[in-house]
C-alpha cells in the first residue's frame, strides 16, 4: 500500500486499523484485487450489445448464444505464482478461473491456455515450460474440463519468467444465472470445500509487486496448493446445490480469500457481514484470525442461503464428502465484522474494503518504430529458420498432454485456427486466443488492435461470426511512465478495434508488476474471441486435394517489425503491422461469405511467420504440397522476396478452392490474387520463373515437429 | 428398453457423455452415484475419469468400494459390464479382468485419436463389428500400458493398429503388450477398453465408430 492510501484509510476510519483489519485492507487494496491503476481506463472499453447478458463486474461475463443457451466466459492470469512454482501456479490458475465460471451457475466446458516463456535454450525456462504444461494438464484433466486451445510463445524478454493466462467457458440456461451479491439480510454464509491453510497468504499482494531474484525461495508460501479432486467434487456439488433454487448468492474464494468473497458478496448492494473466523475449518494448527481471513487456499466456495433452506443445501455437500461450515451471516448494517471466538477482531465500514480509490500514474510516450533495411537473406535459410522457431513449430507436444476431448463437444481440436465446441445439433461455439507482445512493444495501440483482429480472422477462417471478447492485460509496473502509457494505448486499441466490429468485452483481467530483477516484460494484451458457427459450414486450414487453386486475400506491406523473421535473425526495430479496420472488416466479411456459399476448400489467416508459414501450415496439416509464384502477391510498395514471404501485414488470408469458383471469389474481394496451386509433395516458392526454394514435406515435417527434440527428448 | 447404470465415483468425469452415447445407441441410461444400488439395471458402464484423483494407483481405490461386490455379482449373472479408460483400470484392479494397466511407455498423459483393430467380435460389446475391422476412437490416459503374464490366455477385443489394421510398434501409443487396447473376460460379458467409444459417437466429433459398442451391449441384453 502507498503512504497516501494509508492516510485515506486512517481518515475514513478515524483511527489506525488493527493488525487483522490492516491485513484485510491491504489485500483488498492490492492492485490485483482492486484494479486501482486500471479501472479508470477500462471504462473506455465497450461492454454492451445485443449479445451481452452480463458484462464485466462480477466473476465472469455472460453471452447469449441462443434463446436457451448462455455462455459464461472469464479470463485470468497466474503469472507471479507460476514464475515461482510453475506446477502449482499454473494448476491453481485453472482452478480459480473454473470456479469463476461455476459461481455464475454454469458448467465449465472448456479451457484455453495462452502461455509465454523465455527462450528454451535455457534450462530454467524449459523447467518453467514443462511444469506449467504439466500443471495445466494434471488439473484440467482431473476435473474433466477439456483444454481445447491457447498459445505458446517464447521471447527473450521473458527469460526466467512466465505469463500463464487461462480462459474458461461455461454453459447454462439463461435463467440459471446466479449473482455474486446478496439483496437481503439474514442470510447465512456457508463456506464449502477445502480446509483453509497457510498457503496463498498475501497471494494478491505478492501478485501486485515485482519479483525479486530470490522469489523462488521467498514467495513460495504465497503460491496456493492445487487439489483438482476437491475441485471436481465442488463443481458437481455446486451445480446440484444450485438446482435446488435455494442458493441466494454464490462466490468463489480466489484472490483475497474469505475477506474478498464475503465483503464483496455483502457490500455490493449495501449490506454488511459478520464472519466467525474461528469456525473456518483449518488445515494447519494454531492459525490466527488474520491468516484465516486472507488465506487463498483453493477449492472453496461461499454460498448465501436462508436459514430454513440450510439443511436441504448442505445435504448435497455431505453427499460429496465436502466440508461445509456456516461461517457468518449477512447483516443490514454496512459493516464488516470479524470474530475470533468471543473476541471481535475487526470492525470496519464495509466500503473501506470494497471501494478502493483509483490511482492515475504519470504516463510518457515512446517511439521505437523505425524503418530498417531487411538484410539479404537466402530464402531457404530464412524459411528453415523461421519454420524451426519454437514460436512456429507444432505444439503437439503440449496439447497431447491435455485431455481436449472430455465432455464430448470438441469438433475442431487444438492446432487449428480456432477450437470449435458443439453446442447443439446445428451450431458450435468457436474460440481462440491471440497476443502479439512483439508488435505491442513497438506500437502498443496497433499491437492491441492486432490481437483483436487476429482472433476475428481466426474465427472467420473456421466459418464463425464473432459474439464477444474477453481480454487479459499483462504489463510491467504501472508506476513506470512508459509502461502506463503502453497500458493506456493498449486500452484505446482494444476499444477501437472492438467498436469497429460492434463487439463488447464481457470480462477481463489486468496483471501489472510483471517484472523480474527490474526488467519489465513487453506489453502483452491477450484477447480471446468467441464466435458462433453453423456446423455444416465448418472450414479448416488443410488443403483438400491436388489441383485446388491457392489465392491470397489482402495486401502485403513492408511490416516486419516484431515479426518472427526479425526475431529469428535478431533484427531490431522495423515497422510493426498496422491495423486498418475497414480493410480488415471487408476481408473478414468476404471470407465468411465465401465459406457460407461453399466456394472455398481451405482457409487460413496469415499471422506469425507471414505468407510463407501460413502456406507451410496448410500444407503440413494436409500432407499436400504446393507451388506458388509470390510475384503475384498484391503489394503496396516494392518488396523483396523475403519481405513478401515473411511480412506480417494484417487483414490477409490464404484460401484454396476449385477453379470453377474463381470468378465468384474475385467478386467477393477488392484485394485478391491467385498465386498457385496445390500440387505434389513439396513446397515450392517461385518469383516469376525463378525458383526461390523447394522443400519436401518430409523435411518440413521433421522441422515442424521438433519441439520434443528442443526439450531434450 | 434396456436400462444401464453409468457408475459415478468421486472424480469420474466421462459420465454425462457416456449416458448420451448409450441413449443415442437406443438404450436408456442413468448416472448412478457409487453409494446407490444397481439392482434395477440391465448392465453397468464404469466410465472414464480420475476416480479418487488416481491416488495410490489409477482405479485402485474405487476397485475397493463396496459397490464392486455388487458388480461382481451382476457379472456372474451374465449382465454386461463395460469399463472405459478409468473404468478399465478399476476392472483390472478389482480382479474382474486379468492384467494391469501401467504408466505409458512415455510416462505422461496422451490424448490422441487412434486406429483399433477389432480382434474379437463375439463379446457382448463387439457384435456389431466384423472381425478384423479397423475403427477410430480417441484415447486419453497416462496409465494405459496393458500387461498380463500370458496374453495368449485372454480374450483380446481391440488392438492398436494402423489405418490398414497392421499391428505395429509405431501404432502402439502406450507400450501395451501385443498392442492391446481392450480385453474381455472369458464369457465376454465384462469388457475393459482404454479408448473412449463415447467420444466417437457423433460424426461432428470425428467418428461414430464407438456407437456400436453401446448398440452391441443393448442388443446383447435384449437377446
Amino acid at each position: 500500500m502507498f503512504p497516501h492510501e494509508e492516510k485515506i484509510i486512517k481518515e475514513k476510519l478515524g483511527r489506525e486499523p488493527n493488525e487483522v483489519e490492516k491485513a484485510m485492507i491491504e489485500v483488498m487494496w492490492s492492485e490485483h484485487a482492486s484494479y486501482k491503476s486500471s479501472r479508470t481506463w477500462l471504462k473506455l472499453l465497450p461492454t454492451k450489445n445485443e449479445h451481452v447478458i452480463l458484462g464485466p463486474g462480477e466473476d465472469a461475463g455472460v453471452i447469449k448464444f441462443d434463446e436457451n443457451t448462455a455462455i459464461v466466459v472469464g479470463f485470468e492470469s497466474h503469472n507471479h505464482p507460476s514464475a515461482v512454482e510453475p506446477y502449482g501456479g499454473a494448476a491453481t490458475g485453472i482452478g480459480g478461473i473454473v470456479r469463476d465460471i461455476l459461481c455464475m451457475g454454469a458448467r465449465p466446458i472448456a479451457l484455453l491456455d495462452p502461455i509465454r516463456f523465455g527462450p528454451l535454450k535455457k534450462e530454467r525456462n524449459r523447467y518453467l515450460f514443462e511444469y506449467v504444461v504439466k500443471g495445466i494438464a494434471d488439473y484440467g484433466n482431473r476435473i474433466g474440463v477439456p483444454t481445447v486451445g491457447g498459445e505458446v510463445e517464447f521471447d527473450e524478454s521473458l527469460d526466467n519468467y512466465t505469463l500463464v493466462n487461462v480462459a474458461c467457458v461455461g454453459i447454462m440456461k439463461p435463467e440459471e444465472l446466479i449473482h455474486s451479491y446478496v439483496e437481503e439480510s439474514g442470510l447465512l454464509l456457508v463456506l464449502v470445500g477445502n480446509k483453509t491453510g497457510r498457503d496463498g497468504i498475501h497471494g494478491v499482494t505478492f501478485a501486485s509487486e515485482e519479483l525479486s531474484e530470490n522469489a523462488e525461495e521467498e514467495d513460495r508460501s504465497a503460491v496456493q496448493i492445487p487439489d483438482p479432486f476437491t475441485e471436481k467434487l465442488l463443481i458437481e456439488a455446486t451445480l446440484e446445490a444450485l438446482a435446488t433454487k435455494k442458493v441466494k448468492a454464490l462466490k468463489d474464494l480466489g484472490g483475497g480469500g474469505l475477506t474478498c468473497a464475503s465483503s464483496e458478496m455483502a457490500g455490493k448492494k449495501g449490506f454488511g457481514a459478520i464472519i466467525y473466523a474461528h469456525k473456518v475449518p483449518q488445515r494447519e494448527p494454531n492459525m490466527n484470525a488474520m491468516e484465516v481471513m486472507i488465506s487463498e487456499s483453493q477449492e472453496r466456495m461461499l454460498f448465501a442461503v436462508e436459514k430454513e433452506d440450510l439443511e436441504e443445501v448442505v445435504k448435497i455437500f455431505d453427499k460429496y464428502d465436502l466440508d461445509w461450515t456456516v461461517v457468518g451471516e449477512i447483516i443490514d448494517e454496512p459493516r464488516f465484522i470479524v470474530y475470533w471466538g468471543e473476541e471481535k477482531v475487526a470492525d470496519l465500514p464495509i466500503s473501506i474494503l470494497t471501494e478502493v480509490p483509483t490511482i492515475i500514474w504519470e504516463s510518457k510516450p515512446y517511439k521505437l518504430e523505425k524503418d530498417v533495411e531487411t538484410p539479404e537473406i537466402e530464402v531457404k535459410d530464412a524459411l528453415i529458420k523461421v519454420l524451426s522457431s519454437p514460436n512456429i513449430i507444432s505444439k503437439e507436444w503440449v496439447y497431447r498432454q491435455y485431455d481436449h476431448e472430455v465432455q464430448g463437444r470438441s469438433v475442431l481440436k487444438p492446432g487449428l485456427d480456432a477450437a470449435v465446441l458443439k453446442i447443439n445439433d446445428k451450431y458450435g461455439l468457436a474460440l481462440v486466443s491471440d497476443g502479439n507482445p512483439s508488435y505491442s512493444f513497438l506500437n502498443p495501440y496497433h499491437g492491441a488492435m492486432a490481437c483483436v483482429v487476429e482472433t476475428l480472422r481466426n474465427l472467420a477462417s473456421v466459418g464463425a461470426k464473432p459474439l464477444a471478447l474477453v481480454d487479459n492485460l499483462n504489463f510491467a509496473s504501472p508506476e513506470r511512465p512508459e509502461i502506463y502509457w503502453q497500458f493506456i494505448e493498449t486500452i484505446k486499441g482494444l476499444s477501437d478495434a472492438a467498436k469497429a466490429f460492434d463487439l463488447a468485452y464481457v470480462s477481463g483481467n489486468v496483471s501489472f508488476y510483471n517484472e523480474v530483477n527490474g526488467k519489465p516484460i513487453k506489453p502483452t494484451p491477450v484477447v480471446v474471441a468467441f464466435g458462433k458457427v453453423k456446423l455444416e459450414n465448418l472450414t479448416t486450414m488443410n488443403f483438400k486435394s491436388e489441383g485446388e487453386l491457392i489465392g491470397i486475400v489482402g495486401v502485403t506491406k513492408k511490416e516486419l517489425g516484431g515479426s518472427e523473421l526479425y526475431r529469428v535473425f535478431g533484427i531490431e526495430g522495423g515497422i510493426a503491422p498496422k491495423v486498418e479496420l475497414e480493410r480488415e472488416k471487408k476481408n473478414i466479411e468476404g471470407i465468411l461469405k465465401a465459406i457460407e456459399r461453399k466456394l472455398v476448400k481451405a482457409v487460413h489467416d496469415i499471422s506469425k511467420g507471414g505468407l510463407a508459414i501460413a502456406l507451410a501450415e496448410m500444407s503440413l496439416s494436409s500432407s499436400l504440397g504446393f507451388e506458388v509464384d509470390i510475384s503475384k502477391v498484391p503489394v503496396e510498395m516494392k518488396l523483396s522476396a523475403i519481405e513478401r514471404l515473411f511480412s506480417e501485414s494484417q487483414a490477409r488470408f490464404i484460401i484454396s478452392f476449385d477453379r470453377e469458383n474463381l470468378e465468384k471469389l474475385e467478386r467477393l474481394f477488392d484485394e485478391f490474387s491467385v498465386i498457385g496451386e496445390v500440387k505434389g509433395k513439396e513446397m515450392v516458392f517461385k518469383e516469376n520463373e525463378k525458383e526461390l526454394v523447394r522443400i519436401s514435406l518430409e523435411e518440413a515435417n521433421e522441422i515442424f515437429n521438433s519441439l520434443p527434440k528442443l526439450l531434450g527428448e | 428398453m434396456p436400462k444401464f447404470a453409468v457408475l459415478v465415483f468421486p472424480g469420474t468425469n466421462c459420465d454425462f457423455e457416456t449416458v448420451s452415447a448409450i441413449k443415442k445407441a437406443g438404450g436408456n441410461a442413468e448416472r448412478v452415484w457409487y453409494k446407490q444400488s444397481l439392482k434395477d439395471f440391465d448392465g453397468v458402464v464404469i466410465p472414464g475419469g480420475f476416480s479418487y484423483a488416481d491416488y495410490l494407483r489409477a482405479g485402485a481405490i474405487s476397485a475397493r468400494a463396496e459397490i464392486m461386490e455388487e458388480i461382481k455379482e451382476i457379472a456372474k449373472e451374465g449382465k454386461p459390464i463395460l469399463g472405459i479408460c478409468n473404468g478399465f483400470q478399476i476392472l483390472t484392479e478389482s480382479g474382474l479382468l486379468p492384467g494391469a494397466l501401467r504408466p505409458n511407455k512415455i510416462p505422461r498423459f496422451l490424448c490422441k485419436w487412434v486406429y483399433l483393430k477389432v480382434s474379437d467380435n463375439q463379446t457382448a460389446f463387439t457384435r456389431f463389428y466384423s472381425e478384423g475391422e479397423v475403427i477410430r476412437m480417441p484415447i486419453a490416459h497416462a496409465e494405459g500400458n496393458y500387461y498380463v503374464n500370458d496374453p495368449n490366455k485372454i480374450r483380446i477385443a481391440f488392438q492398436y493398429s494402423d489405418a490398414n489394421g497392421e499391428i505395429s510398434e509405431e501404432a502402439n501409443p502406450n507400450g501395451s503388450i501385443l498392442n492391446i487396447a481392450g480385453i474381455s473376460n472369458e464369457k465376454g460379458n465384462v469388457l475393459g477398453m482404454m479408448p473412449h467409444p463415447e467420444r466417437a459417437s457423433d460424426r461432428w466429433l470425428g467418428s461414430e465408430d464407438g456407437l456400436r459398442v453401446f448398440k452391441s451391449m443393448i442388443e446383447y441384453v435384449k437377446r
